[in-house]
């Protein structure tokens, strides 16, 4: 099967490039979607086979490249475009192909009657492919291709209402921030690739090459340096702190795309180059410190914003925002693999609920149609009592709810427990662990309530809808119904595959293996050993305190729901009389704290300023003005001089005259 | 490939076979006047083809003299001690230059099949002629035969814009006029200085490479060329004639001037400026790497905030053959690759950015962006080919654009120009605000105007036109080897040619500076083979046979120069 890996990127290419050369003529709905959805199924049917392959061979002998050919080669630097397969790229590839193909196939009837349908699918086609060369390209450059690529479809799903200008411009902004974290990827990959050769007489961009000479890379100094600058590159491509603020409004784009792209997929692109360089990154404590910082502000910070926003979508993007955060105080604390298991958990959970809002959003816009209401129906104020009316999209939104609340038994509660303990017991940070932990239990205790709030005031109560406008509510079609079960189920079981060793000791006697964890290990190895070797092993804590900190955050997770239900449901008056009380708390959490407003007023809007004076001021003034005024110095020159060439026969005889006075004149007064 | 045909000659003058064939048409005939122009460009276009199968990287094919192959000679004036040849050969940075001229000219006809109604007789002739000087340029291997083609492309250049031009053509076409023949006379006084300098003999530009001249005459005679060169590029700040002639120009000037004559300038670099005048170079370099890199920045941020689609165009050329520069004078292998490979991008993908601007100002008379908005809507199919030659134009990679860049600042970072490099890595952000916020206010939201919503979409010549530029954007983009390869033996030795007098000529300066990067190697990792110190290295086996011992004083020198008494490093040992 490995010999075919080639053919998980071509299939979704092959869909591209059919859907957009032909398919405006195609025009049959299901004949594109199908297309669509078919070839990312191939492309999941190959990774199916590989991940067999790969589970059937000794864990350390889990890794394969194939290189089809030399993309670029110019003196020392070669550049392949080849791929490598080995857990990570698997679990990756497995996340990527499934969830991708689910939102196909519900994105056929989310999309269904919308003009540019075949464009729709073109555009989430090529952001397979762009996915699938950034996860299996066996070298920087190759990661980067899909890196940009993912950038470019993210641009042009977000901007697929081009008409409206906020769509253009939340597209735009997606792709500029991503470019400001471009900046940095290449700046790593320079520095990275410069320091090897130059240092080493390494000159490779080879992730196993890079790998197998991970001795020679020094701790801190220039590697701090190139962690960092890549780390850059992911906090733009996963909207982490200070990059973040596109993401919220990536979600003028249809609502599949925003389950997959950035929810599931595109968004965790930073975390999968931070895992998959780990042996990079576990030299430099300085970077390892500002990821995990990073991550759990983020965590703490977007989940704030999430409590009072009443767009169902910003919710969940803030939501999405906070989570990428617990995955990078995972990295931060050098618990990769916690990282990308919460990566896997948070891709089934926020996907169900992505497609879930997408389910409600389609109800009551077909409801306020019927009405002809011009009211918004992405806004959780004209909502409520929902369940009855959908069932399925209920159940499934609440199973998801739960998981990534953290709920002991469901996906959400495995990962991310998994993390705040690496967060309490990692050897990295010392005194910091206690902060970090703290935010990231804060962090879901925000996560439970802002969660349940969004359900209680979508789902539950009266409903704010008009009569007639809730009697045409209905529950959505199969297609869009069975990827919701699909994602729910693998909310509830999905972490199993992840289950901690305390946990599997207390109920099993330690029979029930963290599959996911073993899975992974020979990636992470070289960093296992280097921190064991370099006397930070595991760290010596005991299982009373794990049990202890696991029972506080699912406490808190408790906590924040019991409070959702005491200010939603129970109290309902509450939530305007805090607001009353705390005007200015509330318009600024409301308003994201004025982030973006504080971006426009130091860097947009003095770089647009200093652009009109370099143009209007320099160009044209300063420079133009000198070279007009030599030729106006010349023109004047030469107007002088035009004198002494009239033409006019006495004139030269007048001079002449004169000449022949002054020469006389001369020779006589000498 | 048979020597015996002059293909060059032939390649040359088959433009001028045309313009002379025009001549006999009837001036009122624009049907025939527009297809023998194009004929004959397109058959231009296929005779350039046997040069990509003919040539050969390696440089062992027979007729192969210095690195050039397609060799002509012909004795051609000789006045006394004065001895012009008529010279022609190609090497693998020519050769390219010379297929993008033939290959954008055809394009170009094409696009003014309706845009230019008026003096098309006189218009065809032009754009004709304008190629034999661009060829001929591109393939003079005569420093004087060079300096007559740079002079035959600027006239009709002249007369395009200053006839056939917008509002204010003769303003743009006399500033254009002017600032370069500043330039090209400075470059005629060095040229002849440097003639007499060599002792006379012929102009054979070969011949030139191996003189060593003194530090101070290569210091004026690289500023004279440099100079001229800079204006043609243009460099930053010399650049201010461009966005106006861009503007003025009708679509095919503005097209050729962005796609062909731009390269003049870069070209005039890696042929003359550079390796005649190493020690000049080693000099310059910090100030030219200064002025590429405020060139990127500054040119960016002005494009940012224009009113004029096509003058936005305009600074975004400033600034990508900004990224030219920086690659060129990077000195290794990555960045002058780069550099090349973003000469080729830039044409194919601003003169599609100048074809793509052209065909909307020809369906509204206007380039002024806030008369657009909308037209994805109007027009699908022209929004498909914009969309992808903005993204090229942006360097995302996939496209043309994105090896060039990468090479570039690959090959910068590595060299001595690493903080330029860094700035000049932010043009990546800069180049996407401009563009795709031009993109935006342009094709995207409401179509409001009812002007825009009468639009047509792109006819089936305007699909021919842009078919061709987006299948090499995407070629190129996914496989640059076939050009890469090509090119690799004459970069390399452009890089021999312009270190190896710097090592053998003992400038203390060069000297200090070589010495550098060989004592980096020596104290960064004792042992390690000879890379990092690759200048002095490649720059010592050359020279070992023909002068060994200057080239082992200069070792010695730099050894000398070099801090904490590195030992003298590679190059000495090579000597030996």
């Amino acid at each position: 099967m490995f010999e075919y890996v080639w053919l998980i990127p071509l299939f979704p290419l092959i869909g591209v490039v059919i859907n957009g050369l032909f398919g405006k003529k195609i025009k049959n709905e299901m004949i594109i979607g199908g297309i669509a959805s078919l070839a990312v199924f191939g492309s999941f049917l190959v990774s199916c086979g590989i991940l067999v392959q790969l589970l059937g061979m000794p864990g350390e002998e889990r890794h394969f490249e194939k290189t089809i050919f030399t993309w670029i080669q110019s003196g020392t630097f070669k550049a392949d475009v080849g791929f490598l397969i080995d857990p990570l790229s698997c679990v990756m590839l497995m996340v990527v192909t499934g969830a991708g193909f689910l939102i196909h196939l519900y994105s056929i009837g989310y999309m269904h009657g919308e003009e540019g349908f075949y464009r729709y699918f073109t555009y989430l086609n090529l952001f397979v492919f762009s996915m699938l060369l950034l996860v299996t390209g066996n070298n920087l450059l190759l990661m980067f291709v899909g890196w940009e690529g993912v950038g470019l479809c993210s641009y042009l799903l977000i901007g697929y209402y081009f008409h409206k200008k906020s769509a253009g411009d939340a597209g735009k902004k997606a792709f500029v921030m991503n470019r400001v974290g471009d900046f940095g990827f290449l700046l790593g990959l320079f520095t990275l690739f410069w320091y090897m050769g130059s240092t080493h007489n390494v000159w490779t961009i080879n992730f196993r090459e890079l790998a197998s000479h991970a001795d020679m890379l020094p701790v801190g100094g220039v590697v701090t340096a190139i962690t960092l600058f890549f780390f850059i590159g992911a906090t733009g491509k996963s909207a982490q702190i200070p990059l973040y603020t596109w993401l919220p409004d990536a979600m003028e784009g249809p609502t599949p795309v925003s389950a997959l792209i950035h929810a599931a997929t595109m968004v965790t692109a930073g975390v999968y180059m931070i895992a998959r360089m780990n042996f990079i990154y576990i030299k430099s404590p300085t970077t390892l410190l500002v990821i995990a910082c990073v991550g759990a502000a983020t965590a703490l910070f977007a989940a704030t914003i999430g409590t009072a926003q009443n767009d169902i979508k910003r919710v969940l993007a803030y939501s999405t925002v906070s989570q990428l955060g617990y995955m990078f105080l995972a990295m931060g604390v050098g618990a990769f693999g916690a990282g990308v298991f919460h990566l896997m958990t948070h891709a089934f959970f926020k996907a169900c609920l992505f497609l879930g809002s997408g389910s409600v959003i389609h109800a009551m816009h077909h409801a306020l149609h019927h009405e002809h209401s011009d009211a918004d129906p992405q806004d959780m104020r004209n909502m409520g009592g929902l369940r009855k009316k959908m069932p399925i999209t209920f159940w499934t939104f609440l199973i998801a709810t739960i998981a990534i609340a953290g709920i002991p038994g469901f996906a959400g509660f495995f990962s991310k427990d998994e993390i705040l303990w690496q967060a309490f017991s990692n050897p990295h940070h010392g005194e910091m662990n206690i902060v970090l932990w703290l935010a990231g239990a804060c962090a879901a205790g925000l996560t439970a309530f802002y969660m349940f709030r969004l359900v209680f005031m979508t789902f539950f109560g009266k409903t704010r809808l008009s009569d007639k406008a809730y009697h045409h509510l209905h529950e959505s079609p199969f297609v869009i119904v069975f990827p919701l079960i699909v994602l729910a189920a693998l909310s509830m079981f999905g972490g199993y595959l992840g289950v901690p060793k305390v946990l599997s000791e207390f109920f099993t006697g330690g029979a029930f293996p963290n599959y996911l964890e073993h899975f992974l290990d020979p990636v992470f190895a070289y960093s296992t050993n280097f921190m064991a070797h370099s006397g930070h092993g595991e760290g010596h804590h005991s299982v009373a305190l794990e049990w202890g900190l696991m029972g506080g955050s699912v406490l808190i997770a408790c906590g924040g729901i019991a409070f959702a239900w005491a200010l939603y449901i129970a109290y309902p008056a509450i939530p305007g009389r805090i607001v009353a009380t705390f005007p200015v708390l509330h318009r600024a959490v409301y308003n994201k704290w004025y982030v973006d407003e504080i971006y426009d007023f130091m860097i947009v809007n003095p770089c647009k300023a200093f652009s009109n004076f370099l143009w209007k001021g320099f160009d044209v003034v300063i420079v133009d003005g000198v070279v007009n005024g030599v030729a106006a110095v010349v023109r004047g020159l030469s107007g002088l001089l035009r004198h002494v060439q009239t033409g006019l026969v006495h004139n030269y005889a007048f001079s002449m005259a004169l000449g022949v006075v002054v020469i006389v004149g001369c020779y006589l007064f000498r | 490939m048979s020597q015996t045909l002059p293909l060059l000659s032939i390649l040359t003058f088959t433009p001028l076979i045309g313009a002379i064939l025009l001549l006999f048409v009837n001036k009122n005939s624009h049907g025939v006047l527009r297809t023998v122009a194009m004929v004959v460009s397109v058959l231009t276009f296929v005779l350039s083809l046997p040069l990509i199968s003919g040539y050969n990287g390696a440089g062992t094919a027979p007729g192969n003299i210095g690195g050039f192959q397609f060799i002509e000679k012909v004795p051609w004036i000789a006045a006394g001690p004065f001895q012009m040849n008529y010279q022609l050969g190609i090497d693998g940075i020519s050769l390219w230059l010379v297929i993008l001229a033939t290959f954008i000219m055809p394009i170009a006809i094409l696009s003014t099949w309706t845009a230019v109604e008026e003096k098309v007789k006189e218009y065809m002739i032009c754009l004709l002629l304008l190629e034999v000087g661009m060829i001929g340029t591109f393939v003079s291997l005569d420093l004087f035969l060079f300096y007559i083609y740079w002079e035959v492309m600027l006239i009709p250049m002249y007369f395009i814009i200053g006839i056939w031009g917008g509002k204010n053509k003769i303003y743009a076409a006399v500033k254009f006029f002017i600032y370069t023949m500043v330039g090209s006379l400075l470059m005629l006084v060095a040229l002849i200085v440097l003639y007499f300098k060599a002792g006379g003999g012929d102009f054979n530009i070969l011949r030139f490479y191996d003189l060593t001249l003194d530090p101070a005459s290569q210091t004026w005679l690289f500023l004279a060329f440099a100079l001229a060169f800079a204006i043609k590029v243009p460099m930053f700040p010399l650049h201010t004639w461009l966005p106006d002639a861009h503007t003025e120009a009708p679509t095919a000037g503005s097209v050729i001037l962005a796609a062909v004559l731009l390269k003049m300038g870069t070209y005039g670099y890696v042929r003359f400026a550079m390796p005649l005048f190493p020690d000049a170079t080693a000099t310059f370099t910090p100030l030219i790497a200064t002025l590429s890199v405020i060139g990127i920045v500054y040119a960016s941020l002005v494009a940012m905030v224009q009113a004029d689609v096509k003058k936005l165009v305009a600074y975004s050329s400033v600034a990508h053959l900004g990224f030219v520069m920086l690659g060129i004078f990077a000195l290794n292998t990555q960045g002058i690759t780069g550099g090349m490979l973003q000469m080729l991008n830039h044409g194919v993908s601003t003169g599609a950015l100048f074809l793509i601007v052209g065909f909307i100002y020809e369906r509204r008379h206007t380039r002024l962006i806030t008369d657009f908005g909308g037209l994805a809507k109007q027009m699908p199919v022209f929004a498909v080919m914009f969309m992808i030659v903005t993204f090229s134009s942006i360097g995302l990679p996939g496209t043309n654009g994105f090896v060039g860049e990468f090479l570039v600042l690959l090959g910068a970072f590595q060299s001595s120009l690493r903080w330029y490099a860094i700035i000049a890595t932010s043009g990546v952000i800069l180049s996407a605000v401009y563009m795709l916020w031009m993109f935006q206010r342009v094709m995207f939201g409401e179509l409001k105007n009812p002007k825009n919503q009468v639009l047509k979409d792109l006819n089936a010549r305007e699909v021919i036109i842009m078919l061709p530029l987006l299948f090499l954007i995407f070629f190129m983009g996914v496989y640059p080897r076939p050009f890469i390869d090509s090119m690799a033996p004459s970069i390399d030795r452009l890089i021999k040619q312009t270190t190896k007098n710097q090592v053998a000529k003992i400038a203390p300066a060069a000297a200090a500076m070589l010495a550098v990067p060989a004592a980096q190697a020596a104290t960064a990792a004792p042992g390690a083979p000879a890379e990092a110190g690759a200048p002095a290295a490649t720059g010592a086996p050359a020279e070992a046979g023909a002068a060994a011992a200057p080239a082992a004083t200069a070792a010695t020198a730099a050894a000398a120069a070099a801090p904490h008494g590195a030992e003298p490093a590679p190059a000495a040992h090579e000597v030996k």
